[in-house]
């Protein structure tokens, strides 16, 4: 998500803690009271900021009238707490309750760290959009997890800028084709924006608007799409601009982009809702001089989004409180207090639909209080999010994607070639696996 | 923990073992247990049956040598072998070359400063590989670089550090900077060690100090080259944190760039902790074999020229 350089330095720091919960949790083994009666105590892995108030409040409430205690062990986001979720569910000694991002579910669910909590959820499916609430479930009739927070992508852009180079905003990817052009016209050393390589989750999220679907199963065999017609159309559509020179090919997050969006060098930037929040440490002089527009759509009149990072709570296998547990998680992302405490605290974007529009979201993001609707229309953007498709390999597939399109952006080469390496790397994992692959 | 009546049934004889048993255990557990479940892990391999969903689907299964087979054959750990290759040739001879040169300057009979300029020289060993690499990466940024500004006001090319050729460079750069003041440290108090007789006689002789650096100096630190020599190629073919700090800023440093970090990506990108337990074993294979290999052939020179 957002900030790769502080996810990084925690990366590093949660690996030496890693050591001691380990050691912890060999000693908390000896605890396995009843699931309904007495006392329980869950512990919980997650990245985001702020959690442990959030936590304080179930503890110090519900949880308190309950007896179950949640204790927030903070771990590094991403990929590397799914390997360490895994490697302790092979002890057996994952935590009870798990932060996960939306595509790393299936690989979760595949290794059966994940538990099934449909039954201990209630309602809470109606809280959320539907496209949001079947990444949960992966089609199935079980519930793996409950939504927490979304990534419905926009389009940003630098509105005193636009007008002084005289372009307008674009409605569909051809404009914003004609604006990069029309911006390398104006301005040489300016770039509507960057292709950046470093970030999967960006370009997964433009392929999901194009309406594609990488990972489907059919039967019992996972076909991958990775290289389908609508992801084609979104790789030829940036390699042409990146070949084109009108836009940069430089990654993101590096202190050069940092001072890229600061000076005016970059005037524009697909994100997501989350990009206040990045560009405050990356733009902090241009504050309030930003816009925030739809994504540009395929074709005009269309209305469709991706999404691009967004996280759910899940359950594990290895709790031996997962009817506890599920409840926990449950109120975490539904109930109205926990939701703007996560709001306030943690600053992230709810799944629950009720939250977008209430309590913090009544107001814009500071960086943006030039947008008086900023939420508002967060939330009708994010009404229009497509359907995603996760398998059970989108870590290959990612770390297959820094490396082929990293090299395609350098040597301005084929993007179509980059995708297609890509889908060769993804299916040869599922075999090498044993997985049911289908042509 | 002996007990009394334990130390009396063993006697004397049974002392050492007892001094011995602390470390031995230590060793078991943290060294000897770990490396034979990497070993273990790398004979095996994940299976699937169908879409991998539900419990029991997933299974750990005997792979026999197909790890080190995929490893051997694989294009990315040749394509980092070969990076780091390069890499080596660039560091090791210009790191341990100056960390002679300055060892034997501060060594120089007439020298102002010398435990300033050692420290100075020494410092950027103090520093963490990972902040002298992000400290580096900023540096080598056309963007925000000081370099790269006064480059440009002064009119003068403005290479890209960060792309093909001088990416090695760039990489060497912040493994010299970071290692020549060590190794100078080791190779300096070797030369403290000479007796001063050896160089009154050299004096006495008519040498001149160029001559006793080269025809005594050098000859006599030379266990201590051969040591620096050894280390050096360990640190070379272990080479990670540098191209890792270095890649989010460029999309020249693929995820698996060294055969190190191919192994990180193998087993915390991808997930696949059996391919990566048979590449770690391969690479610790060819450190071992390359560096116990240099010394016995330095260890082979030094006796033949005893010998003479």
């Amino acid at each position: 998500m957002p900030n790769t350089k502080r996810r990084r330095l925690v990366a590093t720091t949660v690996a030496v803690a890693l050591g001691a919960t380990a050691l912890a949790a060999c000693g908390s083994s000896g605890d396995t009271g009843e699931a309904a009666s007495g006392p329980v105590s869950l512990t919980y892995w997650t990245w985001t900021p702020g959690m442990d108030k959030v936590v304080d409040l179930w503890n110090k409430g519900q949880g308190k009238k309950e007896q179950i205690t949640v204790t927030v062990k903070k771990q590094a986001s991403g990929d590397s707490l799914i390997t360490k979720i895994l490697t302790a569910h092979k002890a057996k000694q994952a935590p009870d309750l798990v932060q996960a991002e939306y595509q790393a579910l299936p690989t979760l669910v595949s290794n059966d760290a994940l538990a099934d909590i449909s039954k201990n959820v209630g309602d809470a499916k109606n809280e959320f959009a539907d496209g949001v609430w079947q990444q949960t479930t992966l089609g199935t009739d079980a519930v793996y997890a409950i939504p927490q927070d979304i990534g419905p992508m926009m389009f940003y852009y630098r509105q005193d800028l636009f007008k002084k180079y005289g372009l307008t905003v674009p409605t569909t990817w051809d404009q914003f084709a004609e604006t990069a052009r029309k911006l390398k016209k104006a301005s040489p050393d300016t770039d509507l924006t960057t292709f950046s390589a470093n970030d999967s989750g960006l370009f997964a999220g433009l392929a999901q608007q194009a309406g594609a679907k990488w990972w489907t199963a059919s039967g019992n065999k996972w076909k991958v799409g990775i290289n389908d017609a609508a992801s084609q159309k979104v790789a030829k559509f940036w390699g042409g601009l990146v070949k084109e020179g009108v836009i940069d090919n430089q990654p993101m997050y590096t202190p050069a982009w940092n001072k890229a969006l600061d000076t005016g060098k970059q005037i524009a930037w697909v994100s997501a809702v989350w990009a206040p929040g990045t560009l405050t440490t990356a733009a902090p002089d241009t504050k309030g001089k930003w816009a925030m527009a739809p994504l540009p759509q395929w074709s005009a009149g269309e209305n469709v989004t991706g999404s691009w990072g967004g996280s759910s709570t899940a359950v594990t296998t290895d709790s031996k409180h997962q009817a506890a547990a599920a409840e926990f998680a449950a109120w975490l992302n539904t109930d109205k207090d926990a939701l703007n405490a996560l709001a306030k605290e943690s600053g992230i974007y709810p799944a629950s639909k009720a939250a977008q529009t209430s309590g913090a979201f009544l107001t814009p993001p500071d960086y943006f209080a030039n947008q008086a609707d900023f939420y508002t229309q967060a939330a009708k953007i994010a009404e229009t999010t497509a359907p995603s498709a996760w398998g059970p390999n989108v870590n290959v597939a990612y770390a297959s994607f820094n490396d082929a399109f990293g090299a395609a952006a350098k040597n301005k080469s084929d993007f179509a070639a980059a995708l297609d390496s890509m889908q060769d790397e993804t299916v040869a994992d599922l075999k090498k696996q044993g997985f049911g692959v289908a042509q | 923990m002996t007990t009394p009546a334990h130390r009396r049934s063993y006697g004397v004889k049974g002392a050492p073992y007892a001094f011995l048993l602390p470390a031995t255990i230590l060793f078991c557990l943290f060294f000897a247990l770990p490396i034979g479940y990497a070993l273990w892990l790398s004979f095996r391999k994940v299976h699937v049956s169908g879409l991998g969903l539900g419990s029991g689907a997933r299974q750990e299964v005997w792979a026999g040598f197909q790890n080190y087979t995929a490893a051997l054959t694989d294009d990315e750990l040749l394509g980092g072998a070969l990076h780091v290759l390069g890499y080596g040739c660039i560091v090791v001879p210009v790191m341990l070359g100056l960390a002679l040169l300055f060892a034997l300057m501060l060594d120089a009979d007439k020298v102002r400063l010398a435990p300033f300029t050692r420290l100075a020289i020494f410092l950027p060993y103090a520093i963490p590989g990972v902040v002298a690499a992000l400290l580096w990466g900023f540096l080598y940024l056309p963007d925000v670089s000081p370099f790269y500004f006064v480059l440009a006001k002064l009119g003068l090319p403005q290479p890209d550090l960060l792309d093909g050729g001088p990416l090695y460079l760039a990489l060497s750069n912040i493994a010299v900077w970071g290692g020549t003041g060590f190794n100078m440290i080791v190779i300096y108090t070797a030369l403290q060690a000479i007796p001063a007789e050896v160089y009154e006689a050299a004096e006495l002789d008519g040498a001149t100090p160029l001559q006793i650096a080269l025809r005594i100096k050098i000859p006599m630190v030379a266990p201590s080259l051969v040591l620096t020599f050894f280390f050096s190629i360990i640190a070379t073919l272990q080479v990670y944190n540098e191209p890792t700090t270095l890649k989010p800023l460029t999309n020249s440093l693929p995820t698996t760039w060294s055969p190190l970090m191919k192994v990180y990506q193998d087993a915390f990108g991808k997930g696949d902790i059996y391919a990566a337990a048979a590449e770690a074993t391969l690479i610790a294979f060819v450190t071992l074999v390359l560096s116990f290999g240099f010394l016995r052939a330095a260890n082979r020179r030094n006796k033949q020229e005893a010998a003479r």
